[in-house]
Formats: structure tokens, sequence, C-alpha cells
């Protein structure tokens, strides 16, 4: 298995060199560059605009300036973001924590409700319950994130008062304590359930009728057979087979998740790397936005590696060596 | 001995009286066992034999209670199994005696296994859910059941899982697992239908062993009329969900009576003579939903077909000492005085 994992971790090489001409291209292809909208051409010199785009190496051929980020982004050097003018990496390992937050409640949350809704509806499939969980999975699916964001932060903080509608911490807490901590949580609350929702419909109704067609599988009928009771016949034997196509999704999970981030942190003022991202584009911050694109990149390719892993461990007829 | 226990001792093993199992389809039930009955005895092995659609498998599901929920039905009769009446016990009772006194073996060994469970997990399955047992000891059982079923190494094997076994070792594990709790009766549902021939043979031997060794009721549904004159004592004849003859299993090679009986003896190849054309029973087993109630079932496809036999049906009555028949060549068959068919 670590053979495996490590020949699928070089045979990513290929694939991140491409995401980086890709990353570059395309940032190359926005118009304008950091310049445009953060400095008044009216009131500079031209000369002066002209002197700071040779400088920074906005002239040079294009593969050169290609070459040149490559092989600093591989020596970890990632630049310095035009926009708030640290080094990219600082930038990204404040907002990292954030986001790694956001994402592992979010998915906490997706898990937590697909699972006790799809198993309840899997095993009493075609009843009342049943048909309210799937039409409420549908009401959540159909309803985009950045609208449940607004109408959240609408009842839950300004009506409510429960929740707080921005931020990542309260700032009159201090770094490191426990209420610190309590106070991260309570930012990131509302919104990892917010995140958390967008994948649960489509969790929760694959899990319910993966379970519906595994309990007509011969192997619940000797189970039965063998005087196993009702409830572990679905709680192990079948569970354990349904939970194989779940796993798949993890990968794509993740991706998800980064995805989800861009809106939601964007509407909650979440500062994570999916509000980054956003600003970056804006401001035309190139470091800061191919960094960023590579590292997505990366967690999704990473994310299929991981899914690909998991499913050796969890259905043993594939073995993976 | 108690009372009860004495009678219990007299009871056959099983006993269906007048069994008839539903099916819905579209919202209306269809008998796909119409009034079946008959015994087992303790140590016997009764072969259940016809042809695909019969409702020999609904019929073994319906003693063990394992007919698809929502769907599948017992509208009627009753089923004794050592004295009980088990037709209307609810889950947790049948899931007692499920698996530790009757236990079943499927025709599918490719399927029937969970195919992300070690073959140990499924043998120490059964084990743990009658007896109180420590993991070691229901391992250390679980070997020696893989043994006795003549799988080598069983050692390694009890933490294989079931995709890295052929159809015949996995047989053999339902056997193990059938047997893990020396049941008193055994429903083996075709057990060889998916096997190759010499599989098929090694199957039977090792059911006839362990049912001699264990003293233990078989049931045996099979459509191949070899394998019933290999293994059974007894032998009923199914057609349509309904019995047309029952005896034991010499009368039935040496004297078939139904004429479905006798059609499907022809049917099987024979080595000694060199045909060109093996025999068939032309048409196939009319749909459960198109079934004729009144006459019998097989009229249509029978060569020996009366005007009366789609206006009467015949009844399973004894024709001669122990050999039982429904068709109105007999006798025997026609309903009796008062009593309209």
């Amino acid at each position: 298995m670590l053979k495996y994992a490590l020949r699928r971790i070089l045979g990513m090489i290929p694939m991140l060199l491409l995401i980086s001409i890709v990353a570059f291209f395309l940032a190359l292809a926005m118009p304008g560059d950091s310049f445009s909208g953060e400095i008044d051409p009216n009131n500079t010199d031209p000369e002066y605009i002209e002197e700071m785009r040779e400088k920074l190496g906005y002239n040079d051929p294009i593969h050169e300036q290609y070459f040149r980020w490559v092989s600093n982004f591989v020596q970890g050097d990632f630049g310095k973001s035009t926009k708030y003018q640290i080094p990219v990496k600082d930038l990204i390992l404040q907002r990292l924590p954030n986001t790694v937050m956001l994402g592992v409640m979010a998915m906490f949350f997706t898990y937590i409700f697909a699972f006790s809704m799809g198993i309840y509806a899997g095993r009493h499939p075609h009843t009342k319950m049943d048909h309210f969980i799937g039409g409420f999975n549908y009401f959540l699916l159909a309803i985009p994130s950045y609208i449940a964001g607004v109408f959240a932060i609408y009842f839950f903080s300004f009506q409510l008062g429960w929740v707080p509608f921005s931020g990542s911490v309260d700032i009159a807490v201090e770094s490191g304590t426990l209420d610190y901590w309590l106070s991260r949580f309570y930012h990131a609350l509302m919104p990892s359930l917010i995140l958390g929702a967008l994948g649960t419909a489509t969790y929760t109704q694959f899990l319910r009728n993966d379970i519906i067609d595994n309990s007509q599988k011969d192997y619940v009928r000797t189970a039965r057979a063998k005087g196993t009771a009702d409830s572990k016949i679905y709680n192990s034997h079948i569970l354990r087979n349904s939970i194989i196509p779940i796993v798949t999704f993890l990968g794509f999970d993740i991706v998800q998740i980064v995805n989800g981030a861009l809106i939601t942190e964007a509407i909650f003022t979440y500062p994570g790397l999916g509000q980054l991202f956003l600003t970056s584009v804006n401001a035309q911050d190139y470091p800061t936005l191919m960094t960023l694109f590579v590292m997505f990149s990366f967690l999704v390719l990473l994310g299929n590696l991981i899914a690909d892993l998991l499913y050796g461990i969890v259905d043993p007829r594939i073995r993976v060596d | 001995m108690s009372k009860s226990e004495q009678s219990k001792a007299k009871a056959p093993l099983l006993e269906v009286k007048g069994l008839e199992t539903s099916f819905s389809i579209e919202g209306k039930d269809y008998n796909a066992v119409d009034g079946v009955s008959f015994t087992v005895d303790r140590g016997k092995v009764v072969g259940i034999v016809g042809e695909s659609g019969c409702g020999k498998s609904v019929m073994s599901l319906s003693v063990m209670q394992l007919l698809p929920k929502g769907i599948g039905k017992i509208r009627n009769g009753e089923v004794l199994f050592d004295g009980e009446e088990i037709q209307s016990f609810n889950e947790k009772q049948m899931n007692q005696i499920r698996g530790k006194d009757m236990a079943m073996i499927f025709q599918e060994p490719m399927t029937s296994l969970n195919p992300v469970f070690t073959i140990g997990y499924q043998i120490e399955e059964v084990l743990h859910n009658h007896f109180k047992l420590s993991k070691k000891e229901a391992r250390n059982k679980s070997v020696q059941l893989l043994s006795a079923v003549g799988i080598p190494r069983a050692a390694k094997i009890v933490d294989e899982y079931p995709h890295q076994l052929s159809g015949g070792m996995r047989q053999r594990v339902m056997i193990a697992m059938a047997i893990a709790c020396q049941p008193k009766l055994l429903i083996a549902d075709e057990p060889t239908t998916a096997l190759d021939v010499t599989v098929q043979a090694q199957i039977l031997e090792l059911l006839k062993d362990i049912q001699t060794k264990n003293d233990m009721g078989i049931v045996l549904i099979t459509h191949d009329l070899g394998v019933v004159a290999e293994s059974c004592d007894e032998v009923i004849v199914m057609y349509a969900g309904k019995i047309v003859e029952k005896t034991d299993v010499e009368s039935l090679f040496t004297k078939p009576k139904h004429p479905y009986t006798k059609l499907m003896m022809g049917s099987i190849p024979r080595l000694e003579e060199d045909t060109e054309k093996l025999e068939t029973i032309k048409g196939i087993v009319p749909s459960l939903t198109k079934m004729p109630q009144v006459g019998c079932r097989f009229a249509n496809r029978c060569p020996k077909a009366m005007p009366e036999c789609t206006e009467i049906t015949p009844q399973l009555e004894e024709n001669e000492q122990g050999h039982e028949v429904a068709c109105l060549l007999y006798e025997t068959s026609h309903p009796k005085e008062g009593v309209l068919g």
C-alpha cells in the first residue's frame, strides 16, 4: 500500500506541472495587472508605473516569467502578495487554520446529518418519514448556498442574535485560551452548517438507495437464516457494504468543501482561503492567486488519492499493492 | 421426561399442513404455494423436485420465514417444527431457532456470503448468535467446522474473504455455517445447481456424511432427478405450487404415477440409449397471475389430459401404500361424493 501511495504521488508530478501552466496562463489572461485599480493612473507618473513593471518582471518574456515562478515555487518561495505586502506563505498560513476548521466542521455536519437520515430512510423505505427526508433533502439541494447563507444571517444573527455573522473570532478574547477556541468554534458554526448542508442531500439519498439495494442481496437472506437480528443486519452487514461508495465521495468532498468555502466564506466574511482567493482575484494579486490555484488543485489530487487508498481499506475485494 | 417433551419427541421434525404462500403482484395476492402438506421425519432426507417456478424455493423460504418482506406472506396453513407451531412466531422468536435448530443453504454460493467480512467472521456470527462463546472459542470452532466440511488449510481460509474462494469452496463455507449449531433440520435449496458436476458430487457426499453423523433431517430442493435418486429417502414432486406426487424414492423411480413425473423421467438423458433428440415437456409452468384455479394445473401440457381435467381439481390421495398422487387418471384423486373440487 505504501508502494502504491508513493507511485501515485510520483504520478502527480506531471499533473502538477500541467496545473502550474494552466494557473500561470489563466492569471496572465486576466485583463490588467496588479497595478490596475490599485494605483490612480492620473496622479502617478506613468514612467514610474512602467519602471515598477520592469522591476517586477512583468515585461520579461512569458517563458522566463513562468520558469522564474515555477523554480521559486518548488523551492517553497511563493512570492510576496502584492495586495497585503507580506509573503504569500505567511498569508496562507494565517488563513489556513480557519478554512481547515470550517471544512472539518462542515464535513462533520454532513456526515452526521447524512448518516442519520440515510440510514433511517434506507431501513424504512417508502414510509412517510422517508418521503419527508427525501423532500427535505431535495429542498436543501435546491437552495444555493449564497441564498441559504443570507437567510441564515438574517434569521439567526440579526433577528435571533444566536450566532455572529462575520469574522472567525471575537477580538476581545486572548489567543490560546479556552474562550478563544470556543469563540472560534462559535464563529465557524453557522458557515459550516450551511457548507455542510450542501453535501448532505447527495450523501443521504445515495446512502438510502444503497442500503435499500443491499437489503435485497442474498447475503442479507443468509444473515437472516443464521438468526441474526435485523438491527445487526442493517448496522453491520448492510452498512459496511454501503459505506464503500460513500468513501469514494470523500475525495470529491474535499473539492466541494473548497469550492463551497469560496462562496460561504465570502458571505460570512469568514477570513479563510476561499475569501482570500476571491480578494486576490479582484486585486489581481498574482502570487497569491496562483499559489492558491495550485494548492486547490493539489488538494483535489490528494483527495482522490485518499479516496483510492480508503477504497482498498473498506472493500477487501480491492487491495491496492 | 415431561408430557410435552414426550409428545415433542413423537411429533415429526417438520410438519407442514395446508401451506399457502402468496406474493403480491400489482396489489393482488397470488398463491405461489397452494395448499402444500408434508412431513419430514428426524434423520430423513426429503427431496422436493419440480421445474423452475413451481414453488419449491418459496415453500422452503416460508418454512424459514425468510420470504421477501412486504411482498411474500404466508396466507394459510400451519408449520410445525419439533411439535411447535412456528408460523405465528415473531421475528425475535424465529431468530432463536433460525441458524440453531433449522438452517438453510442457498442456491447461489457466489452471492450468499457477505463480501466485506472474513469467512471466519461469518461463521463465528452464527455461533455468537446462539451460544455464549468467547472470541477465541468461536474462532477455534469455525476452524474445526471448516476442516469438517473438507476445506484444506482451514486455519488460513478462516481469515480470507469470500471472493478469494471458488464456488465449491464457498458452498462448503455455507454448509459449515449451516451445521455450526448442529441443527435438527437443514433445508438445502438447490445446493449444487451453481456448481460444476464433480463439485456437485462432493457437496452431496458431504451433506450425506453430516446428515448421518448428526442425525439431521434434510429437505433437499432440486430439479435434478439424479440428485434425488442418489441422496433422498422420500420425494415430493411439485408442479405450479401444488404437490402432484409424494412417495419414497424407490417407487418414484420404479413406478412413477403422475404423467408429469413420468415425463420428467423421460427427459433425463441416458447413456445407454443413443437418441438424437432429448425428450422435453412442451410448454412452461403457467405464470402466477394466469394460474388456472379449477382443474389440474398440468392439464394444458399433459399428453394424457382428458376433458374433465380442466373442470375437476384432482386431490392428492394415497393410491398405493405410501404413494400419493394427484391425477384424475387415478380413481383415488377424484373428489369424494358431495365435496366440490
